[in-house]
């Protein structure tokens, strides 16, 4: 991998288009395509801007897998995996109260699997390894710095920061993450709107797996994944905790807007979480290993961009392609699909001699067809529920009071009944048991 | 343009300081950087000085934002996480621009 497979300048300086295609950035949508591309016999180079593949790349914790069934046999036998998740919680929280719903499944711990945690720089490296394995080129440490157009405007390749390292190509795919600049440069994108996206920022922190067994009911490659709301001083966002090996991954998702307005600290969120009573004891002892930061698209179906234009196609996070749905977290799967289905689309674009956006438009109905915009299309109202006043700073500590009220034995205090404690627990909180009402029946239509 | 004249050191200290048991110094010292010479970060600071926001300063992950007494804003661009929320957020167009670093180069995830 790496420099053994750069591509000679010499060979890229002529008009007629070198590759059949170019992919920028090899996280799991650009492995994905380029690996899609090379199966199919079409020459394609796979262009990364960190000195290795997931690099550039922090996630917020589970690869759900069952995307990759149909493109590496029994994947799981080989892939870099830290724990298979078998345990999925889900934890609403005040300062000091925390309320879980908690799902154990055997099923999730066997083959086929449900989902993994993993790192994104063994992981992503599994999968463009994959793609080089297939035939496709990888050139790391290299940026693409822009678009090649010819006389008429068409796309036909990217500058890049090498020497002479025009790549031509009859199509550029765009994976190059949650900032794209090609699909900004392109005109398919907007330069920068804080209000689709969150910040994540996650401490893995190093704890002995047998520590980790112990403390989260784990037994050999079992995982738990917990995912919080409420723990954000409000603003609009929330945590996880999910377990690797011998490392546990903390973090906060903070929308952006609401953090620059609120003038915290991103650090001060993570320490306020890992502080809390109800995550503190799991955590005691852990040292840093290392933090990070990344941006998350999360405006969800209607903040996506135009996904194809004349020699281009966008996947992944450049076409902001996660779902961050409160429920549902997930985004290397989508990264992948789309990955998938950008490569079936080039090639049949090429085979049918046409690469302008009427050549590429199997694309779309391709993702429309699978789970990849399907299942953002379905959620396409979750994100601003999710992140809405009531769900993010009302429920949480209206739902920690309802259980404090019902099991606080207030002797000799007669007990009080559901309704009394429910309508006491929403006043407390400002919401009116209509309006939980009405949340509630939201709800059924956004996820139902 | 501040670029060469605005350039913080690395690692400065975190208003309000030490966060229960880590210094942010020591936090940003766990991340691997391969620092280029290029700064891929520019502030127009005489943007800056209309700024009544700053969002910058706090929101940036890694606090390479600093606001000077003159109203302007110092930064360091070498601990840059490459995440975009100092352009996404700064409300004034243009004021911070912001590219990838050269190839190979930034901020280097072994656990992401």
């Amino acid at each position: 991998m790496g420099k053994a497979n750069m591509v000679p300048a010499a060979s890229v300086s002529s008009y007629t288009p070198v590759f059949d295609a170019v992919v920028v950035g090899a996280g799991p949508a650009g492995s994905a395509t380029a690996l899609a591309l090379a199966r199919a016999g079409r020459s394609v180079v796979l262009v990364e801007r960190g000195p290795f593949p997931g690099s550039k790349n922090v996630y917020g914790g589970v690869v759900y897998g069952r995307v990759l069934d149909d493109v590496v046999p029994e994947w799981w036998n080989e892939v870099p995996v830290e724990r298979w998740v078998v345990r999925r919680s889900t934890m609403m929280m005040t300062g000091t109260q925390s309320v879980s719903v908690d799902y154990r499944s055997a099923a999730w711990g066997e083959a086929p699997y449900n989902g993994m945690t993993t790192v994104r720089s063994r992981f992503d490296n599994w999968l463009a390894t994959k793609a080089v394995e297939a035939g496709a080129q990888l050139v790391t440490s290299t940026v693409a710095t822009g678009l090649l157009r010819d006389a008429q405007g068409r796309i036909i390749g990217v500058r890049t920061d090498r020497d002479q390292g025009e790549l031509r190509a009859k199509v550029v795919v765009a994976c190059d993450g949650v900032n794209s600049f090609l699909a900004k440069e392109a005109g398919l994108m907007a330069p920068a709107q804080a209000s689709h996206h969150t910040l994540g920022v996650k401490e893995v922190l190093d704890l002995p797996g047998h520590v980790i067994d112990e403390r989260f009911g784990l037994r050999g490659d079992e995982g738990i994944d917990i995912e919080m709301l409420g723990c954000t001083r409000g603003i609009p966002g929330g945590g996880f905790l999910y377990t690797n090996s011998d490392t546990v991954s903390l973090g906060v998702v903070l929308s952006l807007t609401h953090l620059a307005e609120a003038k915290a600290r991103p650090e001060e969120l993570i320490a306020d979480l890992k502080n809390h009573p109800s995550i503190a004891p799991y955590l005691r002892g852990a040292t840093l290993r290392e933090y990070a930061a990344h941006l998350i698209p999360e405006g969800g179906y209607d903040t996506m961009p135009t996904m194809i234009t004349d020699g281009m196609l966008v996947a992944g996070d450049a076409a902001a392609m996660t779902l961050a749905a409160g429920l549902w977290l997930e985004g290397v799967n989508f990264a992948i699909g789309s990955g998938l289905a950008a490569g079936r689309a080039v090639d049949r674009a090429i085979a049918a001699g046409d690469c302008s956006a009427k050549g590429l438009a199997s694309y779309r109905s391709d993702l429309e067809g699978q789970f990849v915009l399907a299942d953002h299309k379905r959620l396409r109202k979750a994100p601003h529920l999710v992140l809405s006043e009531r769900i993010q700073q009302r429920y949480p500590g209206l739902i920690c009071d309802l259980v404090d009220g019902m099991f606080t034995v207030t002797n000799p205090v007669p007990k009080q009944g559901g309704l009394r404690v429910t309508r006491s627990a929403a006043a407390k909180h400002g919401v009116k048991l209509r309006q939980l009402a009405a949340d509630t029946v939201r709800a059924l239509r956004v996820f139902g | 343009m501040s670029a060469a004249g605005g350039v913080l050191g690395s690692g400065h200290e975190v208003p309000g300081g030490i966060w229960r048991g880590i210094s942010f110094e020591d936090r940003m010292s766990t991340v691997e950087f391969r620092v280029g010479e290029r700064a891929h970060i520019t502030v127009d600071s005489d943007v800056c000085r209309s700024c009544t926001t700053k969002a910058c300063v706090t929101a940036c992950p890694a606090n390479l934002f600093a606001p000077t007494s003159e109203g302007g804003i110092l930064f360091s661009y070498e601990e840059c996480f490459e995440c975009g929320t100092c352009y996404m957020v700064c409300n004034h167009e243009g004021a911070i621009t912001w590219t990838y670093p050269d190839g190979g180069q930034g901020v280097v995830f072994h656990q992401g």
